[in-house]
Parts: structure tokens; C-alpha cells; sequence
């Protein structure tokens, strides 16, 4: 079993320089990571673009998305947070470009109800 | 007898060990962590561990014995904390001192591992008797290192008594400097008294849980990582005494500042030695001790014997 | 076995600080010397390969990615290179560049996070925070290319689902000059370092005929000098363009496969600046029909962890009839048995380690539908084997000298 040279505490000059730097750690929540742009986050409904085709709905992995008929021309989206598993499959079948990836990661929610989405051509968005 | 009573509870004593033990291990793991590019603890952490300790319940697996399963840290935490009376440590004279009183102290040192075997042999869990079994093990390795050192110094001071040693370096300053081999080799031999480093193997957590510690929890838990803390302290003093006896004259307040300024440099020295090597094995701890550490101690005792005969005569 | 020393039991996982995954490694113990191993798999079973019978193809992608989170895109390319084999699509040479692009970088993150976590096994928590720490590099790259760090969702039937741009490419060499200086410093550290070397060398030996007979596969083979690597011998995606050297080592121990992966390390450095470098241009994917016409077909891929098999069948309709899934660990757990022999307990957790087991993918179920009988039931693996000898042995091969070292 032949070796080069060994030292006992390699890591020593290394270790002492880094004792100097300022740590690695982002300190969260007082400090951010910004995203970067093809993040594949919440996902965002564009209520007066969609057919009602269902596309969306049958290629979905884990069935988190279902587009409800409000009236004729008129959908909703109601998206399950919790079932979503932020491939964004649904973003690249949709032929009309009604759904859209966010960058926002921040979902958690202490009510489970809150992680389900209805959204509308209202004049709100019901949650 | 209050005064000795006030210093045994209070100054030098419990409450004062309890403090400083709680601050050195913040400072270790500070350093440990910025060390490694981490932010590392706030300093309110180790108090809050301890905290948090004492208030969960205690566990005791049914075919433990309860007594010394119980038993067992409390006498781990008087052991260290009878030591600290012994060693002198802002002027030349102990609380308590008399002749012998180095191995005295060493002795108490030792306690607290024959306490971690008897906790983890009594706690009738694989896993701890596994981790007590190599306590006592180790302890075979690194106990000879560590008197040889405590013992060149001595030597060169003509005598066993700590505090009569500090009056001796007062006298002849710089003689210190000859017992740097010795401090190397005790430094790394405290590290296996206080399970760190290369040689944290009766705890090693990938293998066998938490060794001996494994089914302790709540209050006991939280005695034994104060009886371990304070441990760190007591050795770090004892080698501030032995091998870095300057300044011992200097007054309360400048003395006082200046035996924190040692133990706080032990321990960042201490960490740094853990920091940058991996785990050994049992069995390749017992042959770096007996094959390394004994041999250099011998060469430090050949030093200060040929100084003793040399120079001071 | 002599009376003087009991043999204790004493129970590795399902739960274990020293394990990542459940998986229950029962070991005789006498003293602190190893007598024997017992393994026992399943704990991660979820019933994937089943489920994946009831979702249609574009669904199953996502589905298989997740079977392990460290190998997703082994898995997807795997299975989606099957279903393009079956429904003979050719894809376009961008997409199979950009796949290799990112499997390299898989293959980089991967090997980056086993270095930290065998440091952690030896005690050398120092190492582990400063690879991760460097790891942290190559998924920034990752979440820049695919949107997410884990779980990367590039791959769809037919090709890519997205693009890489100029700037992009810019953002990889940069991070491909930081992390070969830092490799370059962690092979000094794990090939200088005294107690690393006292921990790895001479733990775990596996012989170069052992690591035949037992069917070990990836880097674990590797440091045994057999010289299989999949992107060499059976060339998928972009691999056939590639310049790069299969990594192999005879020190037949856990350093020589620290080693294989350190330089393995390199090699992905070398082939992520062709890939971008040559990166031709095109579309990124061809439109493929939602049913997959009747076939069936195997799919090969070099995952970091060693070849990782899928099988699939298509009947026709948009979702699959079987897809089955071969991981690796499952190739080297048998190995790890054979290495366990006579050593001490301190060494369990490092061997395991060494050979950067999965179990999430490891773990798949066989049930026998048997046509006669109208029942189903479940085999066991000594069961299995022996009648797949017999199988084999009516058409005339003998495979029973195969894969039983006296482990």
C-alpha cells in the first residue's frame, strides 16, 4: 500500500484562513436568496387565456390542478398546494400559455385549508 | 470555615465552575464552527441546553440498576469539582495544598471515565456497554501520557506539590519554556481524557449512538454534560498551572484576567486539534499512545533531567 | 467457535445515526470483531413500479425521478430513453447534450455529497462542511439550468423541456473553475491526511475476482480494477462523443474508492466543458404521441452510483404495462456482506458508506403471478435464484458457480 507523503492535520492552514472569513451561512429570514428566473415555484393562473381543454388536468402527476366551468368562456383553477409537486408539466401543456411558474417558495401555512387555491376571472381571488 | 465553605460553594468553587464550564464550551463551539466556515452557537446556548435538559423527563430502561445508573453523574460532577481546590490558579497558592496534591488531582481527573464506564455498563444497552467498554480502554492509552507530562514538569521543580511548583517558576522565569514538548504531549492527552478530537471513539455517534451516554436523558443527562464541561475547565487549568506558570504574581484582578486569557487559549487549542483530524479507531489510539506519545514524553523527562542536573545545580 | 467470548447481536438500523436510510444490517458481534452480517431490505419500499403501471407515460417521468432524490435524473433518462427506444423517436443531438450536461453535473453534486458524508462516518465532520459548502456551487448551477436543485424535471419524452442560454453557460465554467480547484484540494486532503488514510485503507477489501463473482457494480467495482463504466461499453446520450478516461483503482479497499470518485470528480469536469463547449444547435425536442406503440425495451445508464437498469413494457394504450427498476445498491449490497467479515464494528459504518448506498432505489418487490395455479405470491431472493438456475440450466447454461462467495 504505497502513499505520497502524509501530514498529520492537512487541513490546518486551510481551517485557520477560514476562521477569518465571514461564515458561509445565509442567517434566513433576515437574509433572502433571490430565486433564480426558471424557478419552478407557486404557480400562477391566467384566468382570461385559459379554453377549459384540460390538458393541464390529465397530464398533472399527482392531480393538484382541476379547471372547474365557471360560465361559458369562463374557468377557475382550483390548485391543491400541498398535492403540487412544482414540475410545472402543466405550464409547458397548457397551448395557450394560461399557466405560469413563480419564483415564490415561501408556502407554508399553519391552516391546511389555506393550501387550496381558487382562482378566478372575479373581481377577487378566493381563498 | 465559612470562608472555606463560601469558596467551596461559590468562588472558586460550584457556581463559579458551573459559569466558566458553560462559557468554555460556548467557546469551543464557536471556534469549532467558525473554524468550518459555520455562524456557530449564540452564547446563551450551552445554559439553554441545560436548561432545557433539567426540565424532560428521565428515562431509566428497566434493566438498568437505577442506583448507579443515578448515582453515577453526580459522582462524575464532585470529582471534577473537588479537583479545581488543588490547582493554583491566579496566585502561587491553591485553596487547599499539600504534598502530592499533582497526583491527587490527576486522580480525581480520572474519575469521571470510570463514572461514564459504570453509567454505560449499568445502563444494560448494547450500545452503552459497547461505549463504556471503550472508555476504559482508552483510558489505558492516554492516562500514561498525560502523568509523564504533569510528571517532567514537576520534576523540574523538585517537587509534587502544584503549588510548590508555581513558587518555583515564580523564582526562575522562563524555565517554562523547556516544557513545551510536554505541554504538546499533555494538550493531546487531554483530549482523550475529555473524549474530543481523534479521540472521541466511547462516543462515537455514527457507530454506537452516544456510547455510555445513550440511555441517559433529562437531569442526569444534563449533570454528566456539566460534570464534562467543567471537566474541560479543570484540565485546562491543570495545564495552565503546570505548563504555563508565568504572571502567577501579579495581583486579584490581573491575575484573575490572566488565567482566563490561559484556559480560554487551551481550549481554542483544544478545538483546533479536533477540528482538523478524523476519528481513530480503539486499537489504532492504543498504538499511536504507547508508539508516539509515551516515547516523546520519555525524550521530555531526558530534557529536564540533564537541565536539572546542568543548569541548577 | 470458542466459549471464551459470547457472540452478541447487536442491532444496525432500521434506525441508526450511521445509516441515511432504513435498512437493517443485524451484526454478530464478539467483543469488538465482526462474525457475520445479516442484511435486511424493504423499509423504503413505496410501490413505485406499480404505480407507475396506473399513470401515463409524460406522468411516469416525474414519477420515476423521484425514486431517489441524490440519482433523479439517472432515473428519468433511463426511463424516458426506454419509452423513446420503443416508440423509435430520435432525438435531437441538442437535447442529448444537454441531458449529458446535466447528468455530469449530477454525477459532480452526487459525488461531492458521499465525500462529506464518509468524512462524517470517520468523525471528520471539517470535511463534510466544506464539501457541502462546495456542493452548494454545483446546485445553484443546477437550479439555474432546470428551475428546482433536486428533482431537476429536465427530461420529457422526446427530449429536453428547457434551454440553456449564453449566460448560462458563462455561470457553468465559472463554477466548473471553483470546484476543480477545490477537488483538486479535497484529493490532497483525503490522500495526505494521516487519520483519513489510518481509516480507509486496508477496510473493506474486495478482491478483483470478488468483485466479479458478486456482481458489483460502479465505483465500488472500480477500485477493484474491473473496468465496466456503461458510458464507455454501451454509449447513450452524447456519451459517444465525449473524451474522457474510465477511472479504476486496485487499492480494492474504501481509500481506492474515495479515490476513483475524486478523480471521477475531474473526469466530469473535463466532459461538462466539451458538452458546453460543443453544444449543437437545434431543437431541444421532438413532439412524441401520447401512445406509446406495443414493445418492450432496456435502458441502461452510469448513475454515480453504478448501473442503473430500467425495463420497460408498453402495450399500446398511454400507460405502461411493467416498468421495472434494477438500482445499483442492490448490485453492491452482496458486497458489502463480503467485506464486513473479520473486520471491527468501527469500520461498518465507512464500508457501508463506501459503497453510497441508495435504498430508495434499491428497494422493489417480486411477486409471482403464477398462470397455472391462478395465485399470486411472494418469492423469496434464495427462491428466486435457485429456479432462475434451473430455468437456465434446461436451455443449457450454468449459472450456479455465479455470485455465492461463502459470505
Amino acid at each position: 500500500m504505497k502513499f505520497g507523503h502524509t501530514r498529520l492535520g492537512k487541513m490546518a492552514v486551510e481551517v485557520l484562513k477560514t476562521f477569518f472569513q465571514k461564515p458561509n451561512t445565509v442567517l434566513y429570514p433576515a437574509e433572502k436568496i433571490e430565486m433564480p428566473e426558471k424557478f419552478r415555484g407557486k404557480l400562477k393562473f391566467y384566468p382570461e387565456k385559459c379554453i377549459g381543454c384540460q390538458l393541464c388536468v390529465k397530464d398533472c402527476p399527482s392531480n393538484a390542478i382541476k379547471i372547474k366551468k365557471l360560465a361559458n368562456g369562463k374557468f377557475e383553477a382550483e390548485i391543491d398546494l400541498d398535492k403540487c409537486i412544482y414540475c410545472a408539466q402543466c405550464v409547458d401543456s397548457c397551448p395557450r400559455k394560461a399557466l405560469e411558474a413563480t419564483k415564490d417558495v415561501e408556502l407554508a401555512q399553519l391552516d391546511s385549508k389555506k393550501l387550496k387555491i381558487f382562482i378566478n376571472a372575479g373581481p377577487q381571488e378566493k381563498t | 470555615m465559612l470562608n472555606n465553605l463560601l469558596a467551596i460553594l461559590l468562588f472558586p468553587g460550584f457556581l463559579f465552575l458551573s459559569i466558566f464550564g458553560l462559557v468554555a464550551e460556548y467557546a469551543d463551539r464557536k471556534i469549532y464552527a467558525r473554524l468550518q466556515n459555520r455562524v456557530g452557537p449564540p452564547i446563551f446556548q450551552p445554559l439553554a441546553d441545560f436548561i432545557k435538559l433539567i426540565a424532560k423527563e428521565e428515562i431509566i430502561p428497566t434493566d438498568a440498576n437505577p442506583t448507579m445508573f443515578k448515582l453515577a453523574p453526580l459522582f462524575a460532577l464532585t470529582a471534577v469539582v473537588t479537583a479545581i481546590f488543588n490547582i493554583p490558579l491566579w496566585n502561587t497558592g491553591a485553596l487547599f495544598s499539600f504534598t502530592g496534591d499533582a497526583i491527587v488531582v490527576l486522580y480525581l481527573l480520572t474519575l469521571p471515565t470510570l463514572c461514564f464506564f459504570i453509567g454505560g455498563w449499568y445502563s444494560s444497552s448494547l450500545f452503552a456497554r459497547i461505549g463504556s467498554v471503550r472508555a476504559v480502554t482508552a483510558l489505558f492509552s492516554y492516562e500514561v501520557p498525560l502523568f509523564i507530562g504533569v510528571l517532567s514538569s514537576a520534576m523540574l521543580a523538585d517537587s509534587w506539590s502544584l503549588s510548590e511548583m508555581a513558587v518555583f517558576y515564580e523564582k526562575h522565569p522562563w524555565f517554562w519554556l523547556f516544557n513545551l514538548l510536554g505541554f504538546g504531549i499533555a494538550l493531546t492527552a487531554l483530549l482523550g481524557k475529555l473524549e474530543k478530537g481523534p479521540f472521541d471513539i466511547p462516543e462515537a455517534e455514527t457507530e454506537i449512538v452516544a456510547g455510555g451516554f445513550t440511555e441517559y436523558s433529562g437531569r442526569f443527562l444534563a449533570i454528566l454534560r456539566m460534570a464534562i464541561d467543567i471537566e474541560m475547565v479543570v484540565g485546562a487549568s491543570l495545564l495552565a498551572a503546570v505548563f504555563l506558570p508565568f504572571g502567577l504574581n501579579s495581583g486579584p484582578v490581573l491575575g484573575f484576567i490572566l488565567y482566563v486569557v490561559k484556559v480560554f487559549f487551551i481550549v481554542a487549542l483544544l478545538s483546533l486539534m479536533r477540528t482538523i483530524v478524523a476519528r481513530l479507531r480503539i486499537d489504532q489510539m492504543i498504538e499511536f499512545c504507547w508508539k508516539y506519545l509515551v516515547p516523546l514524553g520519555m525524550v521530555q523527562l531526558l530534557i529536564n533531567f540533564i537541565i536539572k542536573g546542568v543548569i541548577l545545580q | 467457535m470458542s466459549e471464551e467470548e459470547k457472540e452478541f447481536r447487536i442491532p444496525i438500523g432500521p434506525q441508526h445515526p450511521a445509516l441515511k436510510e432504513p435498512v437493517s444490517f443485524s451484526l454478530a458481534l464478539r467483543g469488538e470483531k465482526i462474525m457475520g452480517v445479516d442484511v435486511r431490505l424493504g423499509y423504503n419500499h413505496r410501490g413505485i413500479e406499480k404505480a407507475c403501471e396506473e399513470r401515463t407515460y409524460i406522468q411516469d417521468v416525474y414519477l420515476v425521478e423521484r425514486i431517489c432524490g441524490i440519482c433523479s435524473h439517472a432515473h428519468s433518462t433511463c426511463f424516458v430513453q426506454a419509452v423513446e427506444e420503443i416508440a423509435g423517436l430520435e432525438v435531437p443531438k441538442r437535447a442529448l447534450y444537454i441531458r449529458t450536461l446535466i447528468g455530469e453535473l449530477e454525477r459532480v453534486h452526487s459525488h461531492l455529497l458521499w465525500l462529506g458524508v464518509a468524512a462524517h462516518e470517520i468523525g471528520f465532520d471539517t470535511l463534510l462542511m466544506f464539501t457541502w459548502r462546495d456542493r452548494e456551487v454545483v446546485m445553484d448551477i443546477l437550479a439555474l439550468l432546470t428551475g428546482n436543485r433536486v428533482n431537476y424535471g429536465i427530461n420529457t419524452i422526446g427530449g429536453v423541456r428547457r434551454d440553456i442560454r449564453g449566460e448560462d453557460i458563462k455561470e457553468i465554467l465559472k463554477a466548473t473553475d471553483i470546484l476543480e480547484d477545490r477537488t483538486k484540494y479535497y484529493i490532497e486532503v483525503a490522500t495526505q491526511e494521516t487519520t483519513v488514510i489510518n481509516r480507509l485503507s486496508g477496510v473493506g477489501i474486495l478482491s478483483h475476482e470478488d468483485a466479479l463473482k458478486l456482481g458489483a457494480v460502479g465505483p465500488t467495482a472500480r477500485a477493484s480494477n474491473v473496468a465496466r463504466d456503461i458510458r464507455k461499453d454501451d454509449p447513450y446520450a452524447a456519451y459517444g462523443e465525449m473524451d474522457f478516461q474510465v477511472i479504476t483503482d486496485d487499492h480494492n479497499d474504501v481509500y481506492g474508492r474515495a479515490v476513483v470518485r475524486l478523480k471521477e470528480l475531474l473526469e466530469s469536469y473535463k466532459m461538462i466543458r466539451q458538452a458546453v463547449g460543443n453544444l449543437p444547435e437545434g431543437p431541444i425536442a421532438v413532439k412524441a404521441p401520447r401512445k406509446i406503440p406495443a414493445g418492450e425495451a432496456v435502458s441502461r445508464y452510469e448513475a454515480p452510483r453504478g448501473e442503473d437498469m430500467h425495463y420497460v413494457k408498453s402495450n399500446g394504450t398511454d400507460k405502461p404495462e411493467r416498468v421495472k427498476v434494477r438500482a445499483p445498491t442492490l448490485a453492491n449490497v452482496q458486497a458489502v456482506r463480503h467485506m464486513l467479515r473479520d473486520r471491527y464494528l468501527a469500520d461498518m459504518p465507512i464500508v457501508v458508506a463506501a459503497i453510497d448506498p441508495c435504498f430508495s432505489c434499491t428497494d422493489r418487490l417480486i411477486s409471482i403471478d403464477r398462470q397455472d395455479k391462478n395465485t399470486t405470491e411472494v418469492i423469496e431472493w434464495q427462491a428466486l435464484r435457485a429456479y432462475s438456475i434451473e430455468w437456465y440450466k434446461k436451455r443449457g447454461i450454468d449459472f450456479s458457480k455465479l455470485g455465492r462467495s461463502n459470505a
